[in-house]
This record gives C-alpha cells, structure tokens and sequence, in this order.
C-alpha cells in the first residue's frame, strides 16, 4: 500500500510547444496525496493548477518526471490506455457540469459504465445509477433532463456520474464555479460527506472560502508548489448548512 | 465497450435532430430509390426484348439468303434468292440433331372477304412453324405437313387480321380471297402483341410455304429457313454443319464468303439485349450519382455534429471512452443515417417503378440481387463517408474538446 499513498508525482514536467516557443506549464512538481485526502490545488491563472490537475486526471502526460497512481506508472501510457484507467480509477467534475443534453439525469449517470470493461445488463446499469443519484440527493429526479434541473442539481447528477464507477479518486475542476454561494456550500457538502467515507478527492479552486473546506491546501504558482500544508480552520459544510444565516461565502 | 448501448447513443443523437436526419437520409432516400427505379426500368426493357427472343423458339437457327452484288449494287439479306426448298430438305435429311423445320417466304399484300379488305403480311411456312415458334392456335386449327406437299389453299390468321375482316364474327371455315385466290381460313392464332421493333404480329396470315410460293408470291427461293435443334448442347455444332452443308451445295469454293448468313437464336439475343443493358447501365450510372451526392450530404452533417458535439466528445473521452468508442459511434450514426435511407429507399424505388409500370406502361422488373446490392451500397456509403468525421472526432484531443466553446 505504500503508506497509503494513493498518488505520487516525481518532479513532473510539462510544456507546451506554441510554434517555436516553449511555454513551461509545470516546471518540477513532486507530490503526495495519501488515500482519504481532500486536497484543494489553488493558484491564479497561469500557475499552472490546471495543467497539473490534466496531468492528474490523466487527460494529459508530463513532458518529463513520474506519475505513479495506485502503485503504477501512468506517465508512459498511451491514449487508449489512459481512458481506461480514466474509466475505472477517476472520476470528473467539472465547472460547467458537462453534463449530456437532452439526456436524463440516470443515463448520464451511466455514462462511465457504458465504457467500463465490466459488462452490466441494462437493469444493472439502472440499478447502479439510481443507486447514486439517491447518495447525492437526487432521488426521484432520475428521468429528469438537465434543462429541467438547477445548477446545484446538475453538479450533482455530474457528482453522480464520476462516483459511479467506484473511483479512487474524484477530481474537481472549479465545482462551484458556476454556482451561487448557498448552492456552493451544498456542493460542498456532499464532497465532506464523500471524504469522511473514504474517498479521496483533489479541487482545484481560486477561491479561498471554498478551499478552506479541504483538509489540505497546495498552493502554486509559475508552475511550482508554493506552499503546502493542512487547513487551520476548516470549515464544515454540513454545520452551516444548518445555520443558514452563517452561509455567506 | 459494448454495441448496444452504442446504438442506442447513436439512436438518441439521430432523434435529436430530427429534421435533420430526415433531411440527410432523404439524400440516400433519393439515391438509392432512384437506382432502384432506374435498373428496375432498364432491367424491366432488357427480359421483355428477352422475352420476345424466346418466343422465336428454343434452341433455333435462323438461316438467312444471301446478299448477291449485280454490277456493284449490293441488295440486302435475303435478296439474291439463294436458299431453295432442296437446301431445307437436305438440312432436315443431313443435319444431325435437328427436329423441326420450316421454310419461310414472306411477302405483304391486299387480302379481302366479302366487302372488306386489309393490307397485311403473308407468311408461308411449313407446318412445323407453330411449333418451332411455340406459337398456339387460339381457335381452329393449323395447316398440316399434307396441305404443304399439296399447297392447298388453307390458312391460319391472326387476331388482328380476324378483326379488321370479320370484326366479331367467327372467320374460321370462312374464304379469305388473297390475289383473288380464295383461301380456307382454319384457324385464329393465339395473339403475340408488338414486336421489340413495335410490329403488330397478329396482322398476319400464315399458309403454307407451298401454296405461298406457288399462288400468291411466285418465285421459287425461300427468304429464310428455320431450324431447331433438339439439344441445346447440339445447336453450335448443328450451326457449323449447316454452314459447310450449304456452301457444299451452293459450290462456294474456299476463301469466297457464304451467300447466306446463319444465327443462332442466342446471337440474336444477345445483340438485342446488347442496347437495353447499356440502357440499365447508364441509367443506373446516373442514379448512381446522386447516391453520391446523398452521401456526401451524410458526410457533411455527420461533420457538423462532431464540431457540435465536440464538448459531449470530450466528456465521453474524460470518462473513458477510447477513440474506437467515439469512432465507432459516429460511424454507426452514419451507418444507421445510411442504411435506414437505403431501406425507405428500395421502399420508393419499388413504389416509384409499380407506378411507372402501370401508369406509363414501362415494363420494370426489380430482382432480389439489385435490392441487396442498393442496401449493401447504402450502407457502404455510410461507412465511407462516414468515417472521415468518425475518425476526426476519436482523433479529438480530451482537453481540447472539454473546453470548446
């Protein structure tokens, strides 16, 4: 198990070639994140969070260093192989919840089993789905279309989707970026939920109130870690929920 | 990942835009139907002129008098008078494998009875005729092998001769008067209806060789002689025997062309058949190409879907879709666009030839082997251009297509 650690960066690299320029993105990143943690990756734009949070979910590789995820090498894989590993040990969300039009909550749900190795008969998938959109509080809405669902509702059905398929961890780029502050602190929420049951999760955020609900806050900038280190003063999501008066963000 | 939740993405993506899809399998709708109606027309011209080669007979030869040429001037097939009754006679003596023979002198004259009178075509035959050429009496019956040793004055006529005479009244036993010869008419031919050329060939009156020659025509050569043969196995070899039979006998030394043509019913045919088939082929052609365009239509919408479609692209790949995956959905989306128009497609072209048979009269005939063929086609079409945009959205970079706009 390797004391836990579920993802290790070994001076990772990236750069991006724009014609004879090249532009460094990360420039010699190592990182930890042990199975259960919920870590938030901070920075303004251009320190190159996303890039490394692309390299995380494996939708991109380092132009040098090692990405171990689970105990294996990622960093030398091929695009086939990277979905796969997309497909069973990642799960997405995403700002914009990126969620399949004119498609009901349930079938987006789905979505990552239709390309799961594992082969699930048509009431499994059901089953499955309906069983997730329930955790994050979506029972009942299962044949409801996104357009027919609130902005917090549909980061939720996107919540669903990547926990579908028992993800090691859940990656999150800006989640409450399109959302109001109430609807935030319920996103928010759920991710504390998810973390106290074992899931370990990575947020990529910019703002401060929101990375304060993690446990762990790695901050960059001009493709370096600038700091990290534990919240001082972690604020818990379900707790203000109950105070609503308390939740201004 | 598996195919049928595939087709069920592609399905769903289809209906989405519905107007759309319609409009894209119109394309192929068109297409496909009107190769279908085309090759239907043009196979339908090609089994009637068949149809009418068969009816010469089975397994028969056809031998033609010559052409002669008198002080430079050339006359035509069957005008230099080169066959006599002895050459019929000696085919029928020496020719191996023959059964039927029927010496043929043809000419075209004023018949009349009582106070009507027609203009028609005289054919003296033997009495094998009918059978050679599977031709039936629909009433009455044929002149015999007896009447043509004898050259009684009997005929058969055809339908369209019996009515411009005797309109509804019964013409058998009655005397038909042709060169004020007064000829027994024995029997009504079954009708034949038109010609390939458009001739009528029931406007006709059929007696034997023998009294053809002998009191209506005059003159002592045969047009043409028709053979048949009892084995189709046996009917080139026959060809070739008749061809040196003929030339011994008309002491045609070697090296000096024939003075009279020989064809097999099989020649005939196939130099019918030769025009309507590149009838089918170019009509097919043309329809062929607006297939093309249909599947260029198809190409073009399933381009700007992916473009449209790229964010979905990006989150099927985030979530683990490889680019066999997305390739493979947006060829079935073309596949099915496709194929579902080549369907509707033979459904109209079908529909469009049984509206043309009936109302413009075109004879169309639509096998079994161009139904496949247009469906196989159809949804090769698909596949062809479908995979172009196919392969440029698995070819999407993940990132890319999560951020398009």
């Amino acid at each position: 198990m390797n004391n836990g650690v579920l993802v290790r960066l070994i001076d990772v690299h990236k750069v991006y070639r724009t014609g004879e320029m090249e532009v460094p993105a990360v420039r010699g990143v190592s990182l930890e994140i042990k199975r259960g943690e919920f870590v938030a990756l901070m920075g303004a734009s251009g320190s190159g969070k996303s890039t490394l949070m692309n390299i995380l979910g494996c939708l991109d590789r380092p132009s040098s260093g090692q990405y171990f995820l689970d105990d294996a090498d990622v960093s030398g894989l091929n695009r086939d192989q990277l979905a796969e590993i997309r497909n069973r040990k990642l799960g997405f969300v995403f700002q914009s919840f990126n969620l399949l039009s004119r498609t009901s909550a349930r079938e987006n749900a789905e979505l990552p089993l239709i390309y799961s190795a594992q082969h699930l008969s048509h009431a499994q998938l059901r089953e499955k789905a309906d069983r997730v959109l329930g955790s994050v509080g979506l029972a009942g809405r299962e044949d409801h279309f996104p357009s027919q669902l609130s902005g917090g509702q549909q980061q939720r059905v996107a919540i669903a989707r990547a926990l579908i398929n028992d993800p090691e961890v859940l990656l999150a780029d800006e989640p409450t970026g399109n959302l109001d502050s109430r609807t935030s602190v319920e996103i928010m929420a759920i991710f504390q939920q998810l973390n106290e049951h074992g899931i370990t999760i990575v947020m990529v955020t910019h703002e401060q109130d929101i990375a304060a609900y993690a446990q762990r806050n790695v901050v960059m900038r001009d493709g370096l870690i600038l700091n990290d280190g534990l919240v001082s003063q972690r604020r818990n999501a379900a707790t203000e929920l109950r105070q609503p008066s308390a939740s201004t963000v | 990942m598996r195919i049928g939740p595939t087709f069920n993405v592609a399905y769903r993506a289809l209906r989405r835009n519905k107007m759309r899809s319609v409009l894209t399998a119109l394309g192929i709708i068109i297409g496909v139907g009107a190769v279908i109606a085309m090759v239907g027309i043009g196979n339908g011209a090609k089994a009637q002129v068949e149809a009418q080669i068969a009816s010469l007979g089975e397994n028969v030869i056809l031998i033609f008098s010559g052409s002669t040429t008198s002080s430079g001037i050339r006359t035509g097939w069957g005008g230099a008078g080169t066959l006599k009754i002895e050459d019929a006679e000696a085919i029928r003596r020496e020719v191996p494998g023959v059964i039927r023979v029927s010496e043929e002198v043809v000419s075209t004259t004023q018949v009349a009875a009582g106070n009507q009178n027609w203009f028609t075509r005289i054919y003296g035959e033997s009495a094998d005729y009918f059978d050679i050429r599977q031709w039936p009496l629909a009433d009455g019956a044929p002149f015999t092998a007896q009447d043509a040793r004898s050259a009684n004055k009997v005929c058969v006529i055809g339908r369209t001769t019996a009515t411009q005479i005797y309109g509804n009244e019964n013409p058998i036993g009655q005397i038909l008067r042709i060169k004020n010869v007064p000829f027994t008419i024995l029997g009504v031919l079954t009708p034949k209806g038109l010609s390939p050329q458009g001739v009528d060939q029931d406007d006709i009156v059929i007696m034997p060789y023998t009294s053809a020659m002998k009191r209506v025509i005059g003159g002592t050569t045969l047009r043409n002689i028709n053979v048949q043969i009892g084995d189709e196995r046996q009917v080139e070899a026959a060809q070739q025997q008749i061809i040196s039979l003929l030339r011994q006998r008309h002491n045609i030394r070697p090296g000096r062309d024939d003075d009279f043509t020989v064809r097999t019913q099989e020649e005939i045919a196939e130099a019918a058949t030769a025009t309507s088939r590149v009838m089918t082929v170019l009509l097919g052609a043309i329809a062929g190409v607006s297939l093309l365009v249909g599947g260029i239509g198809i190409m073009n919408i399933m381009l700007v879907s992916v473009t449209e479609r790229t964010r979905e692209i990006g989150v099927r790949m985030a979530v683990g879709a490889r680019g066999n995956d997305i390739l493979t959905q947006f060829l079935i989306e073309a596949v099915t666009l496709s194929s579902v128009g080549g369907v509707i497609g033979i459904i109209s072209g079908i529909a469009t030839s049984r509206v043309l048979s009936i109302y413009a009269n075109w004879p169309t005939l639509i096998s079994i082997s161009s139904i496949a063929i247009a469906f196989l086609f159809s949804a090769a079409v698909g596949v062809f251009f479908g995979f172009y945009p196919a392969r440029k959205a698995a070819a999407l970079d993940p990132i890319e297509a999560l951020r398009y706009e």
